[in-house]
């Protein structure tokens, strides 16, 4: 197995990680309760700090020597790997618990696997990753089943995130070539087995919800290959913007 | 500071002759450093003022998120992205373990949260300035948390039990603030032309509010005589702005920054700093709404607050359902 | 809507072995997201093992006015305290 899957793999993780940490940790100072600003403030660093592993060792598998900054601050558009779902705008309360929901579900069994991945590398920061996924999955399911079956309300606008959100679900488990590269060689696991469980859990957790999965929707792809949606070098570009206008500058 | 403008309700002090029997157990209990306790009888002016102090100072922890908030999205690295959020955080946590203080009190959070957002509480002034450039992240670690600390140590130590223990909790937690803030200015100030321009920059803009952090001169400051007499304030004023000043302008040479005073000069008879007259017409228009940044603090937590309604409405009606089929078992 | 969340009072315990202590309140729509609000707020330094969560209305307090009868008595009771007996050398540790 080359290192290049190996370096793909840890950049898809990070950036992942990174982007819904960015969009997390503009809720500061502006959520519903004291209490769920500060709750979700945790879930953002935790993000954050998983963000340094992923970004870390990609950093140390690139060709040039860069470091986890670099490639979070100094990648343009199409160079970020991550999913579409997690670069999606705020929107909503709602929208963001449900967007953290449909991720944690994902991300959760992916790490699970990881753990258990042949590249010690890849093992050691899904150990250190998993402990505050599976909090992040039990809170933002708990927060979807609550709001989902809460007010009428509540309940509307959940069903509308879960609308908006739901296209960008697939795409989590499309397998490519790198990832059917890094199945075989028994680093990462089969996204069909994840499919499954992703699948069983929403399934469930969104019935408990009193939610209806949207029928028919065509699934949206591309984050993978670099090809995201519109919003996306907005989001870049704020959070870039000192290391870009202030080249080579120590912070 | 946080709780710059706290009126008191108590008419001048009283001594200990003139007052009742009850009181004056009150007071000596002060006097002999002996916490008082939220159901323990004591002066309906205590209690009045202790409201307003104490949610002066949870408001300003709230609002506190706003200007520093501002920045997380554009952290330069992962960890001061990491750093600035957990202070932030950190923030918020202040602001509640304050509310709960205060709620032991008999006022309820939302009454608490409604009067901010009505305009009728206040908060520091501080926060109603902008953070234009991410130097001023690091003069606000630096020069406001600073000055936050030195208020806030001596409160550890006052009278009223609850607010005592959260101010001890915070403390603890806040240590790490003021550093962080510093670290950033050392980088800066040790960095290219552009970033050296930029800490110098925010000094010169935040030097002057933080020192209005402290509330006006003390001979305008007419409730504090009776607040000392409580120990709910512990020092004046003026002794805190000098001792601020004293800390603060060897750390800025350390810097190679220059304090943006030119009356600032060592008095070696007095053995501390001279310093010069700060503008406190600007700090009363501030306080009274018309500060660069008020309106748009006040309408973030309107918004965070009025957007929010369904979240909190939603979640009660979930625990009243599942309430009532444990109920129905 | 009066919807405001109760209030609850937080109980953590720090390390294996000690008892829970009272670290202060919040609020929160129901038991279950006490102790979900209270892992966040009150452990983000990875202060506790154990939390109870107690509704704030549910907790009987002492009048403080009843302190005198109610823990004076045990001030009298010095024998409940190893170091009233005097016990010789010569017997060793005890």
């Amino acid at each position: 197995m080359d290192d290049n899957s190996v370096h793909e793999l840890a950049l898809r993780m990070g950036d992942n990680c990174l982007i819904l940490g960015q969009g997390l940790s503009a809720w500061c100072g502006h959520a519903p309760a004291l209490e769920e600003d500060i709750a979700l403030a945790n879930i953002a660093l935790d993000l954050i700090g998983q963000t340094k592993h992923w970004l870390g060792l990609a950093a140390d598998l690139s060709s040039e020597k860069k470091t986890a900054d670099d490639l979070a601050f100094l990648r343009d558009v199409r160079e970020f790997k991550n999913c579409l779902l997690v670069e999606q705008s705020n929107g909503d309360y709602g929208n963001t618990l449900m967007r953290q929901f449909l991720f944690d579900a994902w991300h959760y069994p992916v790490l699970e696997a990881l753990v258990k991945s042949s590249d010690k590398r890849i093992a050691d920061i899904a150990e250190k990753s998993i402990k505050e996924v599976t909090y992040h999955l039990e809170r933002s399911t708990d927060l979807v089943i609550r709001l989902g079956d809460g007010s009428a309300e509540s309940n509307k606008r959940m069903q509308g995130a879960l609308n908006r959100l739901w296209r960008y679900t697939g795409e989590l488990t499309e397998p490519d070539s790198i990832d059917d590269a890094l199945a075989d060689s028994g680093i990462a696991p089969d996204l069909g087995e994840i499919r499954k469980k992703h699948t069983q859990y929403l399934a469930a957790a969104l019935r408990e919800a009193m939610l209806t999965i949207p029928d028919g929707e065509q699934m949206q792809s591309g984050g993978k290959r670099g090809l995201h949606t519109e919003g996306f070098g907005y989001l870049l570009g704020e959070m870039q913007v000192l290391q870009r206008s202030n080249p080579g500058a120590k912070w | 500071m946080y709780a710059q403008e706290v009126k008191s309700t108590g008419k001048g002090v009283k001594s200990l002759d003139e007052m009742d029997p009850q009181e004056r157990a009150f007071q000596e209990r002060i006097d002999a450093d002996i916490k008082i306790e939220p159901k323990e009888w004591m002066p309906d002016g205590y209690r009045k003022t202790l409201i307003r102090q104490i949610s002066q100072h949870a408001h300003s922890e709230i609002v506190g998120q706003l200007p520093e908030g501002n920045w997380i999205t554009r952290a330069p690295t992962l960890d001061r992205k990491a750093i600035l959020l957990a202070k932030v955080q950190d923030e918020a946590g202040h602001g509640l373990y304050l509310y709960c203080a205060a709620e032991t009190l008999g006022v309820s959070r939302d009454q608490m949260t409604e009067d901010l957002l009505s305009g009728k509480a206040k908060y520091s002034s501080i926060f109603n300035y902008p953070t234009l450039t991410w130097a001023d992240i690091g003069a606000i670690g630096w020069l406001v948390d600073g000055a936050a600390i030195m208020n806030q140590v001596p409160i550890q130590r006052c009278s009223f039990g609850p607010y005592s223990r959260a101010m001890i909790r915070v403390c603890k937690e806040e240590s790490f603030h003021q550093r962080q803030g510093y670290d950033i200015m050392i980088k800066l100030a040790n960095g290219t032309n552009a970033q050296k321009e930029m800490a110098q920059d925010a000094l010169n803009r935040w030097w002057h509010p933080s020192l209005m952090m402290f509330g006006p001169p003390d001979d305008q400051s007419v409730h504090s005589a009776q607040s000392m007499a409580w120990k709910i304030k512990m020092n004046t004023n003026d002794e805190l702005r000098q001792k601020f000043v004293d800390e603060t302008v060897p750390q800025a040479e350390y810097l190679g920054l220059t304090v943006p005073d030119p009356d600032l000069k060592w008095n070696e008879e007095r053995g501390h700093y001279d310093f010069g007259e700060l503008d406190w017409n600007e700090f009363y228009e501030v306080i009274k709404g018309n500060g660069p940044c008020n309106r748009e603090r006040l309408e973030a937590r309107q918004r965070a607050w009025t957007d929010g309604a369904w979240f909190r409405e939603g979640l009660v009606a979930h625990a009243e359902k599942r309430a009532s089929r444990v109920a129905a078992e | 809507m009066s919807s405001e969340w109760p209030l609850w009072e937080i109980f953590i315990r720090g390390q294996h072995g000690l008892s829970h202590r009272h670290v202060g309140s919040l609020h929160a729509p129901d038991a279950e997201m006490a102790i979900n609000n209270a892992r966040d707020v009150y452990t983000r330094r990875a202060e506790g093992v154990s939390i109870w969560a107690v509704k704030a209305s549910d907790v009987v307090a002492s009048a403080p006015g009843e302190k005198g009868p109610l823990f004076d008595p045990a001030n009298s009771k010095v024998y409940r305290h190893p170091t009233f007996f005097d016990i010789p050398k010569e017997v060793g540790k005890m």
